[in-house]
């Protein structure tokens, strides 16, 4: 039953661990709940779908079925997280300021909610294709309590998303926007690195060195720790050099776009008030 | 830019792909362990790893030391590339059936 539940936990954690962020993201949004429960309902329909269907992709391009369509998912999500970033760059600002007039009052017109509701079904079906498929293989192989050790496993990720959504909720209304701007960010090298991995071992990329260095003595991939970080900042103990350069290739597009995106739209100073609290920002 | 990036970088692929005549190795898994435990490969060198699976669930081939995740279906094989690396020690294992399925590559 432990032996489930741990891997339970750890796919759950990465599903919850995104979710999370993408819920402080859009705090305030309105009909955000329904947006993220369908985006997790989404995400588990097609997780036993895509499960059902392993053996296909496995035999699919002669073999690297398995590393185009994760790549792919990966990619998919980076383009929506930074969709929304350099969406959030020209207008987290107002939003901001809205927020701290009214409160916690309801906000309308989130263009890139879907966007979002996407990633956060692409997260799901990633990590719960691989818990469908674990599950399979126990119930073939005669393993008992795999129903208390799934829950143990989901209870327990979704806890650890539910404590990092509260502690974000703590950031300031001031630095909320930036804040989880800069997360969406770190969360999107961190996948489009993740993406390098399966490109490389489908030998579609080089790895250009490897291990690049070793940090494994200080902080390792397959403790929590490491794999939390693993998750929010594309943190790896011993990357390949490829998957830097998918690190700061990303991280470079999105600094640059969303410095681009701000000179466009200036946000109006509706009120004095306003202004005055701009003023105090610079 | 972003997207500019990414269409660059789909349109480099197959100046990259070069696998035909690189060195294989093969991996066994029977009752959710590797045959052999420890494999000895080349240092400086890109490698085809083939892992078949002897047993009748589904495992997932995985390091968390080089770039390695791949489910190997019940009584299948597949294959995957893994190097060139720096001379040491690398692990891996089975992710579905850790307690068993433990492995490691010895670079030389």
């Amino acid at each position: 039953m432990w032996a489930v539940a741990l891997l339970v936990f750890r796919e759950v954690l990465e599903a919850a661990l995104i979710v999370s962020v993408v819920a402080a993201a859009t705090r305030g949004v309105a009909k955000r709940g329904l947006y993220i429960g369908s985006g997790i309902a989404l995400g588990a329909t097609g997780a036993v779908l895509v499960a059902w269907s392993a053996g296909l992709l496995a035999a699919a391009f002669s073999g690297i079925g398995q590393e185009l369509f994760n790549a792919g998912i990966l990619l998919a999500a980076v383009l929506m997280i930074g969709w929304h970033v350099l969406w959030m760059s020209s207008h987290g600002r107002e939003l901001g300021r809205q927020m701290q007039a009214m409160g916690s009052a309801v906000l309308n017109g989130v263009s890139s909610l879907w966007l979002l509701l996407a990633v956060v079904a692409l997260a799901v079906l990633r990590e719960g294709s691989e818990i469908v498929l674990f599950l399979y293989g126990m119930r073939a192989g005669g393993a008992g309590h795999l129903w208390s050790g799934l829950s143990i496993g989901v209870v327990a990720g979704a806890a650890f998303g539910f404590a990092l959504y509260a502690g974000l909720l703590r950031i300031p209304m001031r630095h909320f926007f930036r804040a989880t701007n800069v997360m969406l960010v770190l969360l999107a090298a961190g996948l489009a690195s993740t993406a390098a991995r399966y490109l490389i071992q489908a030998d579609l990329l080089p790895a250009l060195g490897q291990p690049l260095w070793d940090s494994a003595w200080l902080l390792g991939n397959g403790s929590l720790p490491g794999q939390t970080a693993h998750i929010l900042i594309g943190y790896d103990a011993r990357p390949a050099g490829m998957q830097l350069v998918f690190y700061a290739c990303t991280l470079a597009a999105l600094w640059v776009g969303a410095n681009l995106a701000h000179d466009d739209v200036r946000p109006p100073r509706v009120s004095a008030s306003a202004a005055a609290h701009a003023d105090q920002e610079h | 830019m972003k997207r500019l990036l990414l269409l660059t970088t789909l349109a480099l692929l197959p100046l990259f792909v070069s696998a035909a005549d690189d060195p294989g190795y093969t991996l066994r898994l029977k009752d959710h362990r590797y045959q052999p435990s420890v494999l000895h490969i080349p240092a400086n060198t890109r490698i085809r790893l083939e892992v078949i699976n002897q047993d009748a669930s589904p495992e997932e081939f995985e390091s968390s030391d080089f770039p390695a995740e791949k489910i190997v279906m019940p009584n299948s094989r597949m294959s995957l590339f893994i190097g060139p690396f720096k001379p040491g020690r690398y692990g891996f294992y089975g992710d579905f059936h850790q307690p068993t399925a433990q492995g490691s590559l010895i670079v030389e």
